[in-house]
């Protein structure tokens, strides 16, 4: 190596070593709300008033008193069934109509396309108003089927996974279509366990998505019985007053199953998005 | 369907096109697609048009049917509101503090997290996870840092001996500590976006290079950012339409306030349709925004057709 080399060489190294001293910096910070939110709630509520680290009578009674005074175990309930039926849903009728636009040939094809395509447009927050008025005349206010059936027919789903269909290869189905398989069959067989990835990541994302959602479900669910977490969460911030030790107590076990969420499927999560580019 | 039952026997090779062409398949398609379809219609393309309809009534939430054709009246009412266009001017304020930083910052992060040798999955941790947890949760925590006399914000700051301003409390500092906010919960997602898009470009480019001398800057401006330039559309174009749709940080830590100052636009909406009932008015607030929207969604359509014709 010439000496000229050499010295960028360590120029770069010297470069990248400030790079990560920078970002870990950044990391740390970004970390900052979280960690002073757990560390509130460990506090006995009369240690809130003073902004230290350190915790002189460290306790956990902040988490006891929330699960006992509020309904935060129902709006788990609540929040788990409405986010399952969503993704469960979503999962089921936007990849049965993706197999039909990525292997059938139909009349109007071109048409169902574009009909879906101009939904990636509509943002669901638009049509609160119809959809209030929809649920109203069904009687079906306070449901959570009124929650979880508009957050179904995703529009962006169908294209991610058409566009997993149309990559895999055919010679499967047409080995199954001579043994006399019909469309269900293969879509059954030989569609579905091909496309877990996409399954995975559409799954992950709309169950946060519905999990996370506030405005629809906040007009939608006024019974504190049915309440989602987030709907449930924005009704107590102002009970708890100066018990900043139970507020946050109550924002970390809301954030609970969401990290647990995020460790389990780190990659999957992290994927989907770089693959599809999805934001709700 | 007598096309199909025609088609469907005849011998495989006679046309030569490929086998989902030579089956007929209209009426399995067709309850393949029903579900979506139905739930489509239900849910989207029904309550889209009922909603243009309802715009042009003095419908009421409390009562049945539409009520009183009203023309284009709710639209007249809200571009000649005071209020209507104030939380339009949120909207776009909000979007204005939160998109450049958003961008700015997950580029640098995602930059320096590419660089790093080892430790990706705890930068992936710390960035992206706040970008998974609910708004409420977020809003919980954050008004609790904002919190006057005891936040840890004003503390901190205080410790280098910089006064805070009443964060949520201040009619002018509301909407940056929203933003503020914002930053930190969803800079995860176009972080990833980012780190995506830097792992497309070739390596070799870069080794190529610094045989040329060039230093890491010259790198990151004559390499990284061109070939990044449709990730940043991207990023900027998703960011943008997510910003305008802003609702759940203002509904939980301002309630719209002070004094109305951080009202966004679907703060309005719900507040004229069901606060003040007033549906049809509202409907028409939606499709307005809705205009909006669809816009920005051009002006990033127009951007990427020039991109891809350029290459």
């Amino acid at each position: 190596m010439t000496d000229l080399a050499q010295r960028a060489h360590s120029r770069v190294k010297l470069f990248n070593r400030i790079c990560f001293g920078v970002l870990i910096a950044f990391a740390l910070l970004w970390l900052v709300p979280l960690a002073w939110a757990l560390d509130t709630a460990l506090k006995p509520n009369a240690e809130t008033t003073k902004t230290t680290w350190a915790i002189a009578d460290p306790t956990l009674d902040a988490f006891s008193r929330v699960l006992r005074d509020t309904d935060i175990l129902t709006w788990f309930g609540s929040s788990l069934f409405i986010a399952t039926m969503s993704a469960v849903g979503t999962v089921l009728v936007a990849s049965l109509a993706a197999y039909a636009l990525s292997r059938m040939r139909f009349r109007y094809r071109t048409v169902v396309f574009w009909a879906v395509l101009a939904g990636i447009m509509i943002p669901g927050q638009v049509l609160i108003v119809p959809w209030f008025r929809e649920f109203d005349a069904l009687g079906m206010l306070n449901t959570w089927w009124a929650v979880s059936l508009p957050q179904i027919p995703t529009a962006i789903a169908v294209f991610i996974f058409k566009q997993f269909f149309d990559g895999l290869p055919r010679e499967l189905e047409e080995v199954a279509r001579l043994d006399g398989a019909g469309y269900l069959r293969i879509y059954r067989r030989i569609i579905m366990p091909l496309a877990r990835p996409a399954v995975a990541a559409v799954a992950i994302f709309t169950f946060v998505t519905s999990w996370n959602d506030l405005l629809w479900p906040l007009l939608v669910l006024s019974n504190p019985d049915i309440m989602t977490v987030p709907v449930g969460l924005s009704t107590v911030q102002g009970s708890f007053g100066i018990r900043y030790a139970d507020t946050m107590a109550s924002a970390i076990l809301g954030a609970i199953p969401l990290v647990a969420v995020f460790l389990l499927f780190q990659r999957n999560i992290v994927e989907g998005i770089a693959g599809s580019g999805l934001k709700g | 369907m007598t096309t199909e039952t025609v088609v469907r026997p005849r011998p495989a090779t006679e046309d030569g096109t490929p086998p989902e062409q030579r089956h007929g398949t209209g009426l399995p398609a067709l309850g393949f697609l029903a579900p979506f379809l139905l739930l489509y219609l239900a849910f989207v393309i029904g309550p889209t048009l009922y909603g243009l309809v309802m715009s042009f009534f003095d419908t009421s939430l409390v009562k049945p049917g539409l009520s009183g054709f009203a023309g284009f009246g709710n639209y007249a009412e809200a571009l000649q509101s005071a209020d209507f266009w104030s939380s339009l001017w949120h909207t776009v304020w909000f979007t204005i503090l939160t998109t450049p930083p958003l961008i700015a910052l997950a580029f640098i992060f995602a930059l320096l997290a590419d660089r790093a040798k080892n430790g990706r999955w705890f930068f992936r941790l710390a960035f992206f996870a706040p970008y998974i947890l609910p708004s409420a949760v977020v809003a919980l925590i954050w008004i609790f840092i904002y919190t006057p006399g005891l936040g840890l914000l004003e503390t901190a700051l205080g410790t280098i001996g910089i006064t805070s301003p009443n964060w949520l409390g201040d009619p002018v500092w509301a909407m940056p500590s929203l933003a503020m906010t914002t930053v930190w919960w969803t800079l995860g997602f176009n972080f990833v976006l980012y780190l995506a898009g830097l792992q497309e470009i070739p390596r070799d480019l870069y080794e190529a290079s610094a045989m040329d001398g060039a230093s890491p800057w010259q790198q990151i401006r004559k390499i990284t950012i061109p070939m990044l330039a449709r990730t940043t559309t991207l990023v900027a174009v998703l960011q943008v339409i997510a910003s305008l749709k802003v609702f759940d940080q203002m509904y939980i830590m301002t309630s719209g306030g002070p004094n109305f100052a951080t009202r966004s636009i679907l703060e309005y909406v719900y507040d004229e349709g069901f606060t003040n009932f007033r549906v049809g008015y509202a409907a028409a607030v939606s499709m307005l925004f809705f205009l909006v929207v669809l816009m920005v969604s051009a002006v990033w359509f127009s951007i990427v057709r020039r991109q891809e014709k350029e290459t």
